[in-house]
């Protein structure tokens, strides 16, 4: 188990001052200008020894990422972004850094942003979270009286850092979707090429960052690559913050080391699964869009990128969403694929017709008024879904749905059964509308 | 995606301008972009004109079109496809947004959604009768780890029963939504586990001072005595190929009888190489190869005692080397040894005595049965530690074998244990 020396947010339940002050006193802003002092090259090669990984889900290294922003500028100003629209159902991690710990956050602009010399930084907020806004301000706000970002500040780089907000859509958590809609449109994914880190933010160099990949640099670069890549198994190493949702016993987000059992995480953090061991039916490990893994599959697997990786699932941003056996597993998944119709964008036609026909179907396989048939039927539609679509986000309603027939198939079939058996007594269903 | 379509003509009012607090706000929104990028601002503007008019009217996008220099269409098409902006009047006191994504779902929002229903409107949308409520469903809010939720307005309400929720309606209703607790609505800290603190359970933990001084005390400590680089590894040449510096082969093709001619002899002997660093080992020996021939059993003499002391002892003493890690002789768990008695035990009938051991319990004064019957837990660790057995004696249960040999030799052996001693 991680230990709390080891932990990079200090102040997740926000239990401790939260000022600027009380941050300092636990570490933040620490030799900041003794970074900044060694150079992007040190940093970018210090965050790629580190071997982070991508908090946002796909899990691409950091400091690769950093190192794709130009050099020397062409005349147009680079950009940090900070993808702060968490809206993936089950995450809330980001929730956490920004209303308790967001000095973490505010640090890591700067550095990260010096990194890929960035202008300033803007970080996009969703919509819902407006006290997480206003903590992340008043930190903000804070730094720049103190001097530590701004014009001449101490640390010796010139950065501003604005907050932005979003209003409600789950897409601009895509990252070129959330440039769009920073830019004051509709958020609707852009095609790649070119990549934002050629034109992104208003036709500039960007880089679109997670916001823990952000929070946690401060704290790899003063404490070294090789501490937080001795945390963890190789290619998933370090720590990160894991939420426990669902029907554990105790809900709760917390950090710890990458690879962690799920068996010690739920036992350790969650209180056990709610009625036992016994109990527990599936989890989806990742957040929604991560295919979802029986109870005998994730027991004993370690928690990481290559672990639920083993598993036909992905970690995602550790978003451990739990059932238990009273869960009606295939209305679970139903109501994800309500969630994906209702937050397709409605650019590409396979996601905006493909998500409603899925969602229709899943809603009949709910009750069993469905042909057996159909089961593959809509298995062979979320292949036609998956990966003809600009963005990730068909990929993203496709692979519940594979992960509930791959894994609970008969379970379908049963109730197809139940029905046809009982259909005398049913009133007929209004067509799809 | 979801068909958005704004109010009918009849609910639109007619005109719509910022409040001065708000025009301030919308100032400073408009200042963070850059110069002629002011069309970034549309969505904190229209937010702010939600927040006025409690919904986004015709005349607030227009007002914020012309604001921003856009055309009217593109900040329609703004206001239609995100799903936070309020397209009709909700209600005025409370408009309660239920979470109704799978992980609220899991924690029973569905029951929460009956509450309203009852409480509000049968349907998402509808003010109740008085316009002052009206709920919808919406999509992941983001509080999974304190599920099921709801927000109102600008705050949060988390771990909710529907009783509770009932009860929070009705607050709201009566106008005293402001005396609510936000947040949790169980005994619970944040999303921390509601059965107490798993981690972070103590500032001292993670504040600067004390891994400064974590540090410092780390820094004073006597460093471990770095162990001296063994030489075991080191190569029997010192041709220059074997430089540590020179990091790939050369490209260069060197016969091998032309290598073997250039390559220089090794400045010390083979033998000397294959000894370990005696800094490390602490004792000189030998890493391959037997140090000397091992001593025949029978070289062991008869057992007599010197004045008292076994022979061995003096043995032990004078010979510094092997003996010296053994428990030492004048120890006080040291079991009491007897002169040579006249009948000898055969203590080799103790499974686990060979002849060797037997040499060495003799030269401990050890000879009958009845001896290694009392010994003490503390005596039978000393001679355990003597001999270097790593527990054989409790394993074997000397004690119990022994006290069967003294009481009736082998056939009360075989009684006790089912078998011949071996």
């Amino acid at each position: 188990m991680l230990q709390d020396k080891d932990r990079i947010f200090t102040n997740i339940y926000g239990r401790f001052d939260k000022s600027l002050k009380g941050a300092m006193s636990r570490g933040a802003w620490d030799g900041t200008k003794g970074i900044i002092d060694k150079g992007r090259d040190w940093i970018i090669n210090e965050m790629k020894a580190s071997g982070l990984r991508g908090r946002g889900g796909a899990g691409f290294p950091t400091g690769l990422k950093w190192s794709f922003m130009p050099k020397a500028s062409d005349g147009r100003p680079s950009y940090l972004v900070v993808n702060a629209d968490e809206s993936e159902p089950g995450t809330c991690k980001d929730r956490e850094i920004l209303r308790h710990d967001p000095h973490t956050l505010v640090e890591g602009c700067l550095i990260a942003g010096f990194a890929m010399g960035a202008i300033s930084a803007y970080i996009y907020v969703r919509g819902e979270f407006i006290r997480e806004r206003e903590a992340l301000q008043r930190a903000i706000d804070e730094a720049y009286e103190a001097g530590l970002i701004g014009k001449g500040n101490k640390n010796g780089y010139d950065f501003d850092i604005y907050v932005h907000h979003g209003a409600g859509a789950y897409i601009c958590g895509e990252e070129t979707a959330l440039l769009e809609s920073l830019e004051g449109k509709k958020g609707q994914p852009r095609l790649k090429p070119p990549f934002p880190a050629n034109m992104g933010l208003y036709g500039c160099p960007t880089t679109v960052n997670n916001v823990e990949s952000i929070a946690v640099a401060p704290t790899i670069l003063r404490r070294g690559a090789a501490w937080f890549s001795s945390i963890g198994r190789p290619n998933n190493v370090g720590t990160k913050l894991f939420m426990l949702v669902g029907h554990v016993n105790t809900p709760c987000t917390v950090e710890e080391e990458m690879g962690i059992s799920f068996r010690e995480l739920v036992e350790k953090h969650g209180g056990g699964i709610r009625g036992g061991w016994d109990n527990l039916l599936a989890v989806i490990p990742g957040g929604a869009s991560c295919p979802v893994v029986k109870a005998e599959d994730i027991i004993d697997c370690p928690m990481d990128f290559d672990g639920l990786r083993e598993k036909k699932s992905s970690f995602g941003t550790a978003a451990v969403i739990v059932m238990d056996k009273s869960t009606d597993i295939v209305k679970a998944i139903a109501r994800l694929s309500y969630f994906f119709k209702h937050e397709s964008c409605g650019q590409c036609t396979p996601c905006r017709e493909g998500t409603g026909w899925m969602w229709r179907v899943m809603e009949r396989l709910v009750i069993g008024q469905a042909q057996k048939r159909e089961i593959d039927m809509l298995l062979d539609v979320t292949k036609q879904v998956e990966g003809h679509t600009i963005c990730a986000l068909g990929d993203a309603a496709a692979w519940p749905i594979q992960g509930l027939i791959r894994n609970f198939r008969p379970e379908i079939e049963r109730r197809i059964d139940e029905f046809s058996r009982n259909a005398h007594q049913v009133q007929p269903l209004m067509a799809a509308e | 995606m979801s068909v958005r379509r704004l109010a009918e003509p009849a609910l639109q009012p007619a005109a719509f301008a910022f409040s001065k607090a708000k025009a301030a706000e919308v100032k400073t929104w408009i200042a963070k972009y850059p110069q002629g990028r002011e069309q970034s601002a549309v969505i904190p503007l229209l937010m702010l004109a939600q927040e006025q008019e409690g919904w986004v009217t015709k005349a607030a996008i227009e007002h914020v079109a012309d604001r921003l220099g856009m055309p009217y269409i593109r900040v329609l098409e703004v206001a239609t496809f995100y799903t936070q902006f309020q397209l009709k009047p909700v209600g005025t006191r409370a408009h309660v947004q239920v979470c109704g994504t799978t992980p609220c779902m899991l924690r029973g929002s569905e029951a929460l959604m009956d509450v309203c229903r009852s409480k509000i409107h049968h349907d998402q949308f509808h003010t109740n009768d008085a316009g002052t409520l009206s709920w919808e469903e919406v999509e992941c809010l983001g509080a999974c780890v304190n599920a099921p939720m709801v927000m109102i307005f600008k705050d949060t309400y988390e771990d909710l029963t529907p009783e509770r929720l009932a009860e929070i309606i009705d607050a709201f209703e009566a106008g005293k939504g402001d005396t609510v607790k936000v947040g949790p609505q169980v005994d619970r800290f944040y999303s921390a586990p509601q059965s107490g603190f798993t981690s972070l359970k103590d500032e001292k933990a993670v504040l600067k001072s004390t891994r400064v001084r974590e540090a410092k005390t780390a820094a004073a400590a006597p460093a471990q005595a770095a162990a001296a680089p063994s030489n075991a590894a080191r190569p029997k040449t010192d041709a220059p190929e074997t430089n540590p510096a020179i990091k790939s082969p050369s490209k260069v093709k060197v016969a091998p009888a032309a290598e073997q001619v250039k390559s220089v002899a090794p400045a010390h002997s083979a033998k000397a190489a294959n000894l370990a660093e005696p800094t490390v080992e602490k004792t000189v020996k030998q890493r391959s190869g037997k140090t000397a021939k091992a001593e025949p059993v029978s070289a062991y003499k008869a057992p007599e005692t010197l004045k008292g002391e076994p022979i061995g002892a003096a043995r032990a003493k004078g010979d510094a080397g092997p003996a010296a890690a053994k428990p030492s002789l004048t120890d006080k768990n040291r079991p009491a040894g007897i002169e040579k008695p006249a009948a000898v035990d055969d203590l080799k009938l103790i499974s686990g005595v060979g002849p060797k051991i037997e040499g060495i319990l003799h030269s401990l004064g050890i000879y009958t049965f009845a001896q290694v019957a009392s010994w003490k837990k503390a005596e039978r660790e000393w001679v355990d530690g003597y001999l270097n057995f790593k527990g054989r004696i409790e394993r074997d249960d000397w004690v119990k074998q022994a006290k069967a040999l003294a009481k009736g030799g082998v056939a009360e052996y075989i009684r006790v244990f089912g078998k011949k001693p071996v």
